[in-house]
């Protein structure tokens, strides 16, 4: 009987289906096995329920466009009849399944449960929840459903050949506890011990000092962005902290007792934990098959070549190699690298399913690896040499249009490239804070950014070699007697439609033709000299700001639209009526004082603007306003971005609103009150016809920005997502998250660095080059306009 | 000795490459053998006593009208008027002829019993000009008298208030000036009439003019129509504002000209050399050239800026003739020609030049690309009488660096003109169908221009209307050691040294082309016969 009539009209239940191997799966049981039903364990959603998660995760998948074009009109509603979702979570007991959910689980056939944290480093106490407990958590389900006349008669658990560790030699398909290599670790401890672990470092990471570095490294970061978003980031920090302690806790506790990494550790566990509750010997026996594939790549051919979900281990090695950043990979050129592409793990798993719990001669869990390394084996100096002839062929190319040529590989020692990457990371990681420290913007900020990411891309080839190192060095061999054996039962019909033999792979054409093609297609890189990129991105990002359909454009002032500060505006007042000899001692005075004033800007730019404008204490109100006029035609003009001011024109031709918020004076932005629609600005209060010296309100700056942004917005009935922000620093950083397109003018090398991460689009608007220009900004040195009768129109 | 007329040098084997302007700096060009190069007449002589000169034309009026004094009465609104800033170039040694001017009708005024005086700088669509500038144009006296006081104003194009519609030409132009001038018992313009087409009813008709006026005139199809616009008879421009100053004239307005010429003593001592013909260049000169030029090249841009706009032009008054418009202007005329004018024979394929630093819209600034479009192709292009200097379809050679820089204090509607018109297009009939309007009437470059030192929103278009009877007669332009983005821009061809540009223009006008070289500054009109 094939395989296909084997299985025909069963109910299946599928752990794991939004990943990678769960969606081919059941792609290939609703394509390939007539009248089955799959229900999904789906995680609820934030936002959406289950159905709505598996029309968007599962469906929308190119894995089923051969299904959607087969089935035609068909499809939506004959999957609809098919595939039904229930809520639930592996890492919760009981699967956080409902009644309805039970009673789903109870009406299936087989259980597949593919559900696994795959990522190398997930935090230990994430992958013990998954990894460790979820085979057991689902099979204690199904013994549940058995238990109350539920028909669910096999459990596949799906494991990883590297349950068994880094140690050399053949592994054979076998239970770890029959394996005498395999060390007997008390599952259960390790269990506590995670869960425990969380709850220290959740502890540790409170402690004052701790917190007051993260308090400090977000300000390094942020600058005086103001209290919430600092805090923010902070307690992010905080977070990141734990779970950077967890994954390392992992990695050393796998590492130690002889596993690659916290994933293999866990699923080995996992492993033994299910046949522990619910093996043959235990208390609430489950028929169980275990399926361990070894590193799972792209589909040979079902659904498509090439298919692929997630980008995965061997795409970032290999892009970054592309790329040129990773110039060295640890590994034996002589070693096997275990690869199977996806269908075919997808096929002997219908397989065991087709044949049930009971193995060969009987076994009572019976183990099937899949893996090509004994019978087909990928030599890992042969990949390498294979990428690098591809590459040479279609070579990637740099932001300049040029094509990067790809290293020559000479197989080292994984401790030499660690040690050769840390030395760069290390370089790369001070030379950056360094310049976080200088004032710099326009390109000089963007060069630091760049820096940033440059210094990401060697961190993140670092991780590559210390996570995945293993996989290319281990020297195991993993049998697949019982696979083969499995193989030579199936029909000529189920072998060509299911085909789960590795032999069938040819390396070279799977590696060039099929998987490379795709990784580089799905890699966001770019394959041909022509147009920049970041070009193309800029001008999508411009013109999205520019669209008629956006509401309201918000500017701040000093370094957005003008190269100027609140400082340089007093000065050039307070000095325009002085005398030459007042006016040297001024610069004196002015000089000594810069310094301090940096510094109290830094830290806190509301201090700052209050007690620097105390010196406008006893200014006639009068003089100043008269004087203020010349100071923006004279001064402050002339120092204007003129890209800026058409930016400014621009938006209002489209018809949004312009509203410009400064910590400037009134009297200062007045000249330029008709460039917007609104000014919000700082104001003085006023005794007499002189100034006290004192504001009449908070300044608008910082946080309050956000805020003012938000009650504008609202008044005017206007949509903050609809909302143009520009600033040049990361103390707007509230107010350009406020807005839901913010625009870095010539930032500062903390916004570059922030602005590149959220993919913000930065302007680099520079001053007129024809204007005349002062090295200090005082008054008075250039003759004077006069009719002051026609200001303000008061003629 | 009596002054040089002007002189029409035809290049030999002797003679020593020849000076070319290249903004803030030069350079020295060997031209083909049989090129031409024309050099403007010699400064003409000074008026021996230009404040009893002026005290004479004041007391003989010419043409229909009384001597001034006899035209002032106690009680009267009294407006005097001058031009602004963009005269004369470069800005002349104090005292500035408007000062002396001035001073002897305030003297008047002031022996009549007037005491409702108000001065009013005549600046169209220009900047206002700064309190130095104005107290360099009145000198230091008037403006303590005056300005304090709200006394000494500049006219304002944009102010409904003070501007007065006064009617209709037979040729439906409309005729809008200033009203404190159109009230006013009489004005007294007080000009400078650096080239031919300054001053008579210019004066007031456009310096005191709003958009809605001017628009009649300054646009492309009278400037096409101006063959060149220095040249009354065949000038357009020259025509509607002649209609419309006669408007004036019958509206009542009453208008006292006096006009003043100056001969072209361009350059004080030091750069005497400038308005040297080469072959005579002294040793002195010839160092003086080569420390200037190594001088230049050395110093920041800026420096080289400073220097040459501090510039003061030892410019002596030739001619001062006062009474009524169109007599006075006659006459002022005839004493332009006799400084300026040079008699050339025919045509020539290719017309060379180099550009200076200076126009009449960049004083105490920097001259943008537009600018050095209107200079090369509105101004010097134009300086002839007859027919131009190059042949229709011919190539215009232009020397300039053609910086893509702008003053946005003064020049801000310049550098969105810039930014967004010439990147759509050069043609100045598209342009004003497209763009002239929005420009003109937008609240913010009315805001700069009414507050601040700005040029008017659609000024940039009419300098490039400026050009536009050389962009039609033209069949390329070759802008030498301008910055290639910036030619090309504008629809120019960039070249970096002589020799390219010759080439180029070959392929335009064909094998060996005649040539000639404008050599000025000092300003010199071709007759072209």
């Amino acid at each position: 009987m094939l395989i296909a009539e084997r299985l025909a009209g069963r109910r299946f239940f599928v752990t794991g289906g939004t990943g990678f191997l769960g969606t081919a799966l059941i792609e290939r049981i609703l394509r390939s096995i007539p009248d089955s039903e799959v229900v999904a364990l789906v995680r609820p959603g934030r936002r959406s329920d289950p159905g709505e998660r598996i029309a968007r995760d599962i469906l929308r998948n190119d894995c089923f466009a051969r299904l959607r074009s087969e089935l035609g009109e068909d499809f939506e509603r004959s999957v609809a009849s098919r595939l039904h979702a229930v809520a639930g979570d592996v890492s919760t007991d009981g699967l956080g399944l409902d009644a309805a959910g039970r009673a789903l689980l109870a009406s299936c056939d087989v259980v597949i449960h593919s559900a696994a944290t795959v990522s190398f480093d997930a935090p230990i106490d994430h992958a013990v929840e998954v990894n460790l407990l979820g085979p057991a958590r689902v099979a204690e389900a199904v013994a549940l459903a058995r238990a109350e006349g539920g028909t669910p008669s096999h459990l596949i658990s799906v494991s990883t050949a590297y349950v068994a560790g880094a140690h050399q030699g053949e592994t054979i398909e076998r239970l770890l506890s029959e394996d005498r290599f395999s060390l007997n670790v008390d599952w259960e401890a390790e269990v506590r011990s995670a869960r425990r672990l969380r709850e220290d470092l959740e502890d540790a990471s409170r402690l004052p000092d701790r917190l007051r570095e993260f308090a400090k490294r977000a300000h390094d970061e942020q600058g005086a962005s103001g209290t919430h978003l600092l805090a923010a980031r902070a307690e992010r920090l905080r977070d990141d902290w734990v779970r950077r302690q967890l994954i390392d806790a992992g990695s050393a506790r796998a590492q130690t007792l002889g596993w690659p990494d916290a994933y293999a550790f866990t699923k080995a566990l996992g492993e033994r934990a299910l046949v522990a509750r619910h093996g043959p010997d235990s208390a609430a026996p489950v028929p169980i098959s275990i399926v361990r594939p070894s590193i799972i790549e792209s589909a040979l051919a079902e659904p498509r070549p090439g298919w692929i979900r997630g980008f995965r281990m061997a795409e970032p090695i290999i892009i970054s190699y592309a790329r040129g950043l990773l110039r060295e990979f640890p590994g034996v050129p002589e070693g096997v690298i275990d690869v199977i592409p996806v269908d075919l793990v997808v096929a002997a798993i219908v397989a065991v399913a087709a044949r049930g719990p009971k193995g060969p001669k009987g076994a009572e869990t019976p183990v099937y690896h899949v893996a090509s390394g004994v019978r087909n084996p990928l030599l890992y100096g042969d990949l390498v040499q294979l990428v690098q002839e591809w590459f040479g062929r279609h070579p990637l190319y740099d932001e300049k249009g040029q094509p990067i040529s790809v290293p020559e590989w000479s197989f080292p020692g994984r401790g030499r490239v660690q040690r050769q990457l840390r030395q760069a990371t290390r370089l790369m990681s001070s030379a950056e804070r360094g310049l976080k420290f200088v004032p710099f913007r326009h390109r000089q900020a963007e060069w630091a950014a760049k820096l940033e990411d440059r210094q990401t891309l060697a961190e993140r080839a670092l991780g590559y070699v210390e996570l995945y190192g293993a996989y290319t060095e281990t020297e195991a061999r993993y049998r697949i007697d019982r696979l083969l054996e499995l193989w030579g039962t199936l029909e000529d019909a189920d072998r060509s439609v299911f085909c789960f033999d590795p032999a069938v792979i040819d390396w070279p054409h799977y590696v060039s033709e099929v998987h490379l093609p795709s990784v580089v297609e799905r890699g966001r890189v770019r394959t041909s000299p022509t147009r920049s990129v970041g070009t193309d991105r800029e001008t999508r990002l411009r013109r999205a700001v520019l669209s008629a359909e956006r509401h309201l454009a918000v500017f701040d002032l000093e370094h957005t639209l003008i190269a100027s500060t609140v400082v340089d505006s007093y000065a050039w007042l307070a000095s325009r009526h002085m005398g030459a000899d007042a006016r040297v001692g001024f610069v004196a005075d002015r000089l000594g004082a810069a310094p301090r004033w940096l510094s109290l800007d830094r830290r806190d730019r509301g201090d700052f603007l209050r007690s620097f404008y105390r010196r406008y204490e006893g200014a006639a109100v009068e003089e100043l306003e008269r004087d203020a006029w010349d100071l923006f035609h004279e001064f402050l003009l002339p120092r204007s971005f003129p890209a800026g001011i058409a930016r400014v024109r621009h938006h209002r031709r489209l018809g949004h609103r312009t509203l410009l918020i400064t910590g400037a004076l009134d009297v200062v932005v007045e000249p330029l009150r008709p460039l917007f629609d609104d000014v919000v600005c700082a104001r003085m209060t006023q005794r007499e016809g002189v100034f006290t010296g004192r504001l009449a309100e908070l300044s608008p700056i910082g946080e309050a920005r956000a805020q003012l942004l938000d009650r504008y917005a609202t008044e005017h009935g206007l949509s903050l997502d609809e909302s143009i922000a520009y600033a040049d620093s990361s103390s707007d950083l509230a107010m350009l998250e406020a807005a839901g397109y913010p625009v870095a003018v010539n930032p500062d090398a903390r916004l570059a660095a922030i602005a590149r991460r959220r993919g913000w689009l930065v302007e680099h608007w520079t001053r007129a080059h024809g204007g005349t220009s002062r090295l200090l900004p005082l008054g008075g040195l250039e003759a004077r306009s006069l009719v002051i009768d026609r200001r303000r129109g008061d003629t | 000795m009596s002054p040089r007329p002007g002189f029409v040098l035809e290049v030999d084997g002797s003679t020593p490459p020849t000076l070319f302007w290249d903004g803030e700096g030069f350079t020295l060009e060997r031209l083909p053998e049989g090129s031409r190069i024309i050099y403007a007449p010699e400064p003409l002589d000074a008026l021996k006593d230009p404040v009893g000169a002026i005290r004479h034309a004041l007391a003989h009026p010419i043409g229909d009208s009384e001597p001034l004094a006899a035209l002032l009465r106690p009680g009267m609104r009294l407006t005097i008027c001058f031009d602004d800033v963009s005269l004369p170039l470069p800005p002349m040694e104090r005292p500035d002829v408007r000062q002396m001017v001035i001073e002897e009708v305030l003297d008047l005024a002031a022996a009549a019993g007037v005491d409702d005086v108000v001065l009013v700088a005549a600046l169209a669509l220009h900047r206002r000009m700064t309190e130095a500038e104005l107290r360099h144009a009145l000198g230091d006296r008037i403006y303590e008298a005056f300005a304090p006081h709200g006394l000494l104003t500049q006219h304002d194009a944009e102010d409904p208030e003070n501007l007065v519609h006064l009617g209709r030409t037979a040729e439906g132009e409309d005729v809008e000036i200033n009203r404190r001038a159109a009230e006013s018992d009489l004005i007294v313009y007080v000009n400078i009439s650096l080239v031919a087409m300054d001053g008579g009813h210019k004066s007031v008709a456009t310096g005191l003019a709003s958009y809605r006026s001017l628009r009649h005139h300054h646009n492309p199809h009278t400037m096409r129509h101006s063959r060149s616009f220095m040249h009354a008879p065949s000038s357009e421009l020259h025509s509607s504002n002649w209609r419309m100053g006669r408007l004036i004239k019958e509206s009542g307005v009453k208008v006292f000209q006096i006009e003043t010429t100056l001969n072209t003593d361009t350059f004080p001592s030091q750069f005497a050399f400038l308005q040297r013909r080469e072959w005579e260049w002294t040793l002195k000169d010839r160092v003086t050239y080569a420390a200037t030029a190594k001088a230049l090249d050395t110093v920041p841009a800026k420096l080289s800026r400073q220097v040459f706009h501090s510039i003061r032009a030892p410019h002596a008054m030739t001619s001062v003739q006062a009474g009524e418009v169109e007599a006075t202007h006659e006459l002022a005329l005839a004493s332009v020609w006799r400084q300026q004018g040079v008699v050339v024979e025919g045509q020539s394929d290719i017309l060379t030049m180099g550009l200076p630093y200076i126009c009449p819209y960049n004083v105490n600034s920097i001259m943008n690309p537009i600018l050095v479009a209107c200079l090369g192709l509105g101004y010097f292009f134009n300086m002839y009488r007859g027919k131009p200097l190059v042949r229709p379809g011919g190539v215009l050679i232009m020397q300039h660096p053609t910086r893509p820089d702008f003053n946005p204090a003064y020049h801000p509607s310049y550098i969105d003109f810039y930014e967004q018109v010439l990147s759509e297009t050069t043609d100045p009939n598209e342009m004003h169908k497209l763009f002239e309007e929005s420009f003109a009437t937008d609240p913010w470059y009315v805001h700069l221009y009414r507050t601040g030192h700005a040029y008017h929103g659609v000024h940039p278009f009419y300098m490039w209307y400026w050009c536009a009877h050389a962009l039609e007669h033209l069949g390329r332009v070759i802008v030498l050691g301008g910055d290639p983005g910036a030619v090309r821009r504008m629809g120019f061809s960039p070249a970096s040294t002589m020799a390219d540009a010759l080439e180029m223009a070959k392929d335009v006008v064909g094998p060996s082309p005649s040539l000639t070289h404008l050599h000025t500054p000092p300003i010199l009109m071709a007759d072209v016969q």
